[in-house]
């Protein structure tokens, strides 16, 4: 990739931006459009963009797979997990209420975490998916 | 009246490339034309006031699905294995299929019809109660991420059995030497 210097330029100013924007879909998602879905894809964007420009090799470097096989499996946990602390609390599962001491605190608190959970899912997943896919 | 015209604009342009996909031999051409398709679609949804899955159609189909298309296509090859024989059972299966679909359509409910049961049962109650029950100012996220909790977290076990799949198909990729724009595509 030595000859595409516009495109590795580009990229390296491009991939902390989008990264940025990932992180306020995740966390403005509640405000505006947005939410861990769409952030987890377009974090990922960012990991899926380094490889293309600088090669798989060095994407492997900066995370590692079994890493990423981790922290798709700690998201669905994370989700689940905040189900059971509805039940632990006394009451349903994936009953955000009882989270906090006020209800809708509970429900601020309970979407947060499983919007993170949704979005380390995906964002792990489709980073696997590319690895999976990209040319050896 | 002006939302018509452009809805009536971009349905055009979806149409024109779902033909253009059809007729392309290029499959790397295909594949940039599925990427416009899902743009397209994105642009649709907005004008239907769905940000969020605007959002998630650009982010998805526009952008991670046209990835993977081309690194599946770095393996495989660019070019479609031309095939003039047209299948006459094939034919016949689609034409039934398509009438069939046809058919059902005059059973669903005219666009923007207010007395069907999605806008009459559920959606006033989410409407009316999220700001005083779940306190977010997005409706659509109190929808997905509490009151349809058990849903988003089928849907998140889903992409992760997604993942799974592929990881056991595939296996767990081997050590790669270069990116997708490294190889020379002569």
């Amino acid at each position: 990739m030595e000859h595409h210097l516009v495109l590795r330029v580009i990229a390296r100013i491009l991939i902390p931006m989008i990264m940025l924007f990932a992180l306020y879909v995740q966390f403005h998602g509640d405000y505006g459009p947005g939410g861990g879905f769409q952030a987890g894809v377009i974090f990922a964007a960012s990991f899926i963009l380094y490889g293309l420009i600088y090669g798989v090799d060095r994407l492997r470097d900066v995370i590692h797979p079994g890493l990423l096989r981790s922290l798709a499996a700690f998201g669905v946990l994370l989700y689940a997990g905040v189900g059971v602390a509805g039940m632990l609390n006394g009451s349903e599962f994936l009953n955000y209420n009882v989270l906090a001491t006020d209800p809708v605190a509970g429900q601020h608190l309970g979407i947060l975490l499983i919007e993170a959970g949704v979005g380390i899912t995906v964002a792990s997943t489709m980073v696997i998916l590319f690895y999976a896919f990209a040319r050896p | 009246m002006t939302v018509t015209v452009i809805n009536i604009i971009l349905l055009c342009l979806l149409v024109l490339a779902a033909l253009a996909i059809n007729q392309q031999r290029n499959l790397f051409a295909a594949t940039m034309l599925t990427g416009i398709y899902s743009l397209i679609c994105a642009s649709l949804f907005v004008c239907l006031d769905a940000v969020d899955v605007a959002f998630t159609e650009a982010a998805v189909g526009a952008g991670i699905a046209t990835i993977l298309f081309l690194g599946t296509l770095a393996l495989t090859g660019f070019e479609e294995k031309t095939k003039v024989k047209v299948s006459l059972p094939g034919l016949f299966v689609v034409l039934v299929t398509g009438g069939l679909l046809m058919y059902g359509i005059q059973d669903i409910p005219l666009f923007g019809d207010a007395n069907t049961p999605v806008q009459t049962y559920l959606a006033g109650k989410y409407i009316e109660d999220s700001a005083s029950e779940i306190g977010v100012p997005n409706l659509v996220t109190s929808v997905l991420a509490s009151y349809r909790g058990y849903d988003t977290f089928g849907e998140t076990t889903v992409i992760f059995t997604a993942g799974i799949g592929v990881l056991m198909l595939l296996g767990r990729g081997n050590k790669n030497k270069k990116g997708l724009l490294d190889e020379d595509r002569s």
